[in-house]
């Protein structure tokens, strides 16, 4: 089985470097960073942190260099995915196309260049430490399903799944990916933004009890989105929010859209919030305080 | 009339130099230097005006003798201190507060029995250096009795002003002022702490999604709310002060954007603080003002 990751950052990197790992997987990189891409090539993908492992695949920042491949998975920032999925279409017209991605709207925009597309979620986390190496900070699960509108065949779903979960990535393959996705956005949208804005570290979000309010005011709003068209979140983002924001767990951590401010770059606050308000706009639920939250994040990019 | 000027930034400063043209000024500075070069050099205007004032300067107020009416100019994260400073002196004297936001007359009560002016300025200038402001706005200064002050010493007050080359006006009820400012401010001050951004035309723009102009006004109408339960009729629309304002080509920093940019305190507790505060007192909802109160804060909280 071949498999190219589209967007070999941290995330994608977890991917491929692990997948590679396996005799019956054929792994393929995509990357427009060639510094990376040439480090890749020359002394292999290497992880430290959660897990040591050094992957040999092929990277490239050629699309048309991709050979025919059975699933794409598509780990780019979200404001990047249609680019990527465009340039790369021609290698998946036969096979499958997942996303890992943040956020809301990565699989409409996938399924503008695939016939066969899969709805995902990953918790895994890292950074690029420099080309070639990435740090591996936190294990985690990774759901996948079909992506309803146009689904990749359940049996596909489960062999990469399947092919994800021998490498050391436990991935579960389910009928409606909808539930785990949503809770993640939700979690991010209603955590991350806040960070961003206060320059405040995870768990000094959640130990200001106005702040934690606001939290809440915005995870309801996301809620309520998500029940009206029918989605039945796996877990409470709340749940998540107060496990995250223990000592021993992420108290520490600085949100990637507060390291993106810091970096001035562009966030991902129109998948997170934007998508939020986009969805509920279109089955009727008000999300006053999470389009503010996006406005003054958009506003926040403006002023670089 | 000796008039005395607590707090020598750009308003302060403007206030004392004018004043000091047709009256007695004394000046209470912070620093010993800054008190030093006043009385050295006196006071030079420019821009709208250009004059030099001899003022007579003190960094302590015990070397300040008796005086008529003291102005308090400082900033509000400065205002307690500086009430402190007058306790116990002055008796007869009466205090103008020209603080953003609500509540400084109540500071000013809790450390003495004097009479009170409230007066909220739109005038603006910029400080140089401790001897040179730069008069740029001349937009007016409102007066208003505080309880039981006779309207006649407000008036009086409004005369010295308007005597001195600025513009003045004496109003029986400064509340609808007051709030129309409050409002904007909250709105404006706090939009901006939060994105960097001065303000501009992206206060006013309405047309794409996360445009910053929907969040503007959605806060100014939530200000009005609270506004109308207050019993309050505003003097001006907030949200016609914000389009006006960002029409003026140079575009304003609002003080509590270089606050935070300095990581100095904000006057997030009277102006936003304040707002927020009203809305519960009054039964409002007020959930946008009340979240960029609570990230103002919680930006606050960053820098330590």
């Amino acid at each position: 089985m071949r498999v190219c990751v589209v967007g070999c950052g941290a995330v994608g990197s977890l991917f491929a470097a692990n997948l590679a790992r396996l005799e019956d997987v054929e792994v393929w990189a995509y990357d427009l960073f060639e510094e990376h891409v040439e480090a890749i090539n020359r002394i292999g993908l290497r992880l430290s942190g959660a897990g040591e492992v050094l992957g040999r695949l092929t990277a490239t920042s050629d699309p048309a260099a991709l050979p025919a491949c059975d699933f794409g998975i598509v780990a780019t920032k979200a404001m990047h995915t249609s680019a990527a999925v465009e340039a790369t279409a021609a290698a998946f017209t036969g096979g499958c196309v997942a996303t890992v991605q943040n956020g809301l709207g990565n699989e409409e925009a996938i399924a503008e260049h695939a016939e066969r597309v899969i709805r995902g979620t990953t918790f895994p986390a890292g950074k690029l430490l420099e080309p070639g190496h990435v740090q591996w900070d936190v294990k985690g699960d990774t759901t996948l399903g079909p992506f309803e509108p146009r689904p990749a065949p359940f049996s596909e779903v489960e062999r990469l799944a399947d092919a994800c979960t021998r490498a050391g990535m436990p991935t579960a393959a389910v009928r409606d990916a909808r539930g785990p996705q949503w809770r993640k956005v939700i979690f991010n949208a209603a955590t991350n933004p806040v960070g961003a804005l206060t320059r405040l570290t995870h768990g000094r979000v959640c130990e200001d009890p106005e702040l934690r309010r606001l939290v809440t005011g915005l995870v309801d709003e996301g809620k309520a989105v998500a029940a009206a068209q029918g989605i039945e979140l796996d877990a409470d983002p709340e749940d998540l929010i107060d496990h995250a924001a223990k000592r021993e767990v992420a108290y520490d951590h600085k949100a990637s859209m507060l390291q993106d401010v810091e970096a001035q770059r562009p966030t991902e606050i129109d998948y997170l919030n934007g998508g939020i308000v986009r969805f509920g706009r279109e089955h009727g639920v008000p999300t006053p305080l999470n389009r503010a939250i996006w406005s003054l994040v958009k506003g926040l990019e403006q002023s670089w | 009339m000796r008039v005395c000027v607590i707090g020598a930034g750009a308003i302060g400063s403007l206030f004392a130099a004018h004043l000091a043209t047709v009256a007695d000024v004394l000046v209470l500075t912070r620093r010993q230097e800054h008190a030093q070069e006043l009385n050295h050099r006196g006071l030079r205007v420019t821009g709208r005006h250009d004059f030099t004032a001899s003022v007579t300067a003190a960094a302590d107020p015990r070397d300040l003798p008796e005086f008529d009416v003291g102005i308090i100019a400082t900033k509000a994260t400065g205002l307690e201190d500086a009430a402190e400073s007058l306790a116990g002196r002055f008796e007869g004297a009466t205090i103008v507060t020209v603080q953003n936001g609500l509540g400084a007359e109540e500071v000013v009560r809790s450390h003495g029995n004097w009479q009170l002016i409230s007066a909220v300025t739109f005038m603006s200038g910029t400080k140089h250096s401790d001897t040179h402001v730069e008069y740029i706005l001349d937009t007016p200064t409102w007066l208003g009795p505080y309880r039981e002050t006779p309207y006649e010493r407000v008036q009086e007050l409004a005369r010295l002003l308007v005597d001195s080359g600025l513009e003045a006006e004496a109003l029986p009820d400064l509340r609808p002022a007051q709030w129309s400012k409050l409002i904007f401010n909250a709105t404006v001050n706090g939009v901006a702490a939060l994105t960097g951004l001065p303000h501009d035309a992206h206060f006013a723009e309405e047309d794409g999604d996360s445009d910053l102009g929907h969040l503007v006004h959605a806060l100014v109408d939530e200000g009005k709310l609270v506004a109308a339960a207050a019993e309050v009729e505003l003097r001006d629309d907030p949200w016609e002060m914000n389009v006006l304002a960002t029409k003026r080509g140079s575009a304003h920093r609002p003080s509590m954007l270089e606050d935070v940019e300095a990581r100095r305190p904000t006057e997030v507790e009277l102006i936003n603080g304040a707002l927020v505060r009203e809305a519960e007192r009054h039964g409002v909802d007020a959930p946008l003002q009340n979240a960029v109160y609570r990230l103002v804060v919680a930006r606050e909280a960053s820098y330590s």
